[in-house]
């Protein structure tokens, strides 16, 4: 079900009230949603509920969506570390934003981020709140393989690897945490709807925290 | 317990899959022919979504170490026991020490081995299924290797039954796979929906669980082939500049910015994966209406295909 033909957080919310809702009223023959950018995708059994009933219903609560209000969002902070070494288009994007490295970091950094939906691979937060300083063209090439963790950005997104991929953003730094852990029992760290702040982290304390969360004993900061 | 003397090209542990993960990015999984799939677990009595395993173009080699019966079905895999030829599509029942070899498809892709009791490895996020890309479910979260042992869950002997001969597909020869059209039908041409729907396209090598690749008439764009990234159904048809068509399928991406010109109905998914490369298929399209009919229609054709013997 499309609610829009643009991404704004405006839309999106939308598109999250309308999940919500459809989890709250439990809909007959509803299996599952994947809500995006602008739309909800809506998975149903045919056999259990008709199209046209579903549409009617869908649009019902479409309409109460515009003025639902969402349960208050999980605020998460992510350990981020801006090193060269992990940050490796860095200086590169600084150059193109005709901005120093500091500033760069800086502005990134004191955002904060809504979480739109999550997609593509396991766990992969799709984000608003870029800064409109730090826009920027994808790279031409994309890379064919980016690390799980890192932080890029690229036209109005920031976006964080969740598993080693190819891709084609400015990688600015790197998280220790794990978006996608398919060893622990809830193997996705961030939700649709999240609000997320990075800490700049130094080397030493990235590794810190890469043994933690190897032992098991890092908890991420959610409130 | 079942040990692994070859694992073939890509056996997997599946089950009937992972719903309600597709909003946090993980795809379901499961096996790509549900029916076959379902058909097998039936013949050795089990629930339609106790977990066995899925084979790819070739099939494993395994020791039997206890008393079960299996039933293959899907691809025609050639089964033999202890080297001597045995019937796909009903109940085979083994002995301790029995070996059981599926040889190379001669016609379709994917083969089902259901054990009875079904395979006992944990259930993750609800489900026994292998996502090999996410390293999630099944055994460890991979394929099969040479000596891994599979546990069973203890089960009575099945009433033995076979696929009457005239439900069991052939899988050969040129599909008809009926699609239902859009959502972005209108970012297509007139002469661009005209060649998808006349085709033919031929499967390509690169197709996997994620998705099936093809070739074939040139699937021309009205504009762009770049939409706002939304979901991705499963048998979404998405169509990237080059105008060349590829199905997402059970281990697909949640999402996508790909214009999808139409959704293979899912009772024609199983049929779509057991197309081989190189073999040819064509899309038909079905109103929505029509396209609900046939679910039901082949809902109950699958309640009507087992008979004793």
């Amino acid at each position: 079900m499309e609610l829009g033909d643009e991404i704004s957080v405006e839309i999106n919310t939308r598109v999250r009230a309308l999940e919500y809702l459809v989890q709250q009223k439990g809909l007959p023959g509803v299996v599952e949603t994947v809500p995006t950018f602008r739309s909800l995708l809506v998975y149903y059994d045919p056999t259990v509920v008709g199209w046209d009933a579903l549409c009617a219903a869908l649009r019902e609560l479409a309409a109460q969506a515009e003025r639902t209000t969402l349960p208050p969002p999980r605020r998460v902070e992510l350990p981020c570390c801006y090193d060269a070494e992990m940050g490796f288009d860095l200086e590169a994007a600084a150059r193109r934003l005709e901005l120093s490295v500091e500033e760069l970091v800086r502005l990134h950094s004191e955002a904060e981020y809504l979480v739109y939906f999550i997609g593509f691979t396991p766990g992969l937060p799709y984000m608003a709140g870029l800064p409109a300083r730090l826009r920027i063209p994808r790279l031409e090439t994309p890379r064919t393989r980016v690390p799980a963790g890192s932080v890029g950005i690229g036209g109005i997104q920031c976006c964080i690897y969740s598993v080693d991929s190819p891709g084609g953003y400015w990688v600015l730094g790197r998280t220790p945490l794990r978006l996608y852990d398919p060893g622990a029992a809830d193997p996705i760290l961030l939700r649709p709807g999240d609000r997320v702040t990075f800490r700049r982290i130094d080397r030493a304390e990235f590794d810190a925290i890469t043994r933690a969360v190897e032992a098991g004993t890092f908890r991420p900061v959610i409130s | 317990m079942i040990r692994v003397l070859e694992p073939g090209a890509l056996t997997t542990v599946q089950d009937l899959g992972r719903p309600g993960q597709l909003r946090y990015g993980i795809p379901p999984s499961g096996p790509v022919d549900r029916a076959a799939f379902v058909l097998a677990n039936r013949l050795v009595g089990n629930p339609d979504g106790a977990a066995g395993l899925e084979c790819t173009v070739v099939g494993l080699r395994f020791e039997c170490q206890v008393p079960c019966a299996i039933a293959v079905t899907g691809a025609a895999m050639p089964v033999t026991i202890n080297g001597r030829e045995a019937e796909a599509w009903r109940t085979l029942p083994l002995r301790p020490g029995d070996v059981v070899r599926l040889g190379p498809a001669r016609a379709g892709v994917r083969a089902y081995v259901a054990f009875s009791g079904g395979i006992d490895v944990p259930p993750v996020l609800g489900s026994r299924a292998t996502y090999v890309r996410g390293r999630l479910g099944g055994l460890e979260g991979r394929a099969l290797r040479r000596e891994d042992v599979l546990r069973l869950f203890p089960a009575p002997p099945p009433r033995p039954r076979r696929v009457r001969p005239e439900a069991v597909p052939s899988y050969a020869g040129e599909p008809e796979i009926r699609v239902v059209l859009g959502p972005q039908d209108d970012a297509f041409t007139e002469d661009g929906l005209q060649a998808f729907l006349t085709g033919p396209y031929e499967m390509l090598p690169q197709s996997d669980r994620m998705g099936a690749r093809m070739r074939g008439p040139r699937i021309a764009h009205r504009r762009g082939h770049d939409i706002i990234s939304d979901g991705i159904a499963l048998g979404s048809i998405q169509v990237p500049g080059d105008g060349q068509p590829i199905a997402l399928l059970v281990d697909r991406q949640s999402t996508g910015g790909y214009t999808k010109v139409a959704t293979v109905c899912s009772f024609d998914i199983g049929r779509l994966g057991q197309v081989k490369p190189g073999q040819r298929l064509r899309f038909r399209a079905l109103s929505l209406a029509d396209a609900h009919r046939a679910l039901r229609q082949s809902l109950a054709a699958l309640e009507d295909v087992l008979s004793d013997g």
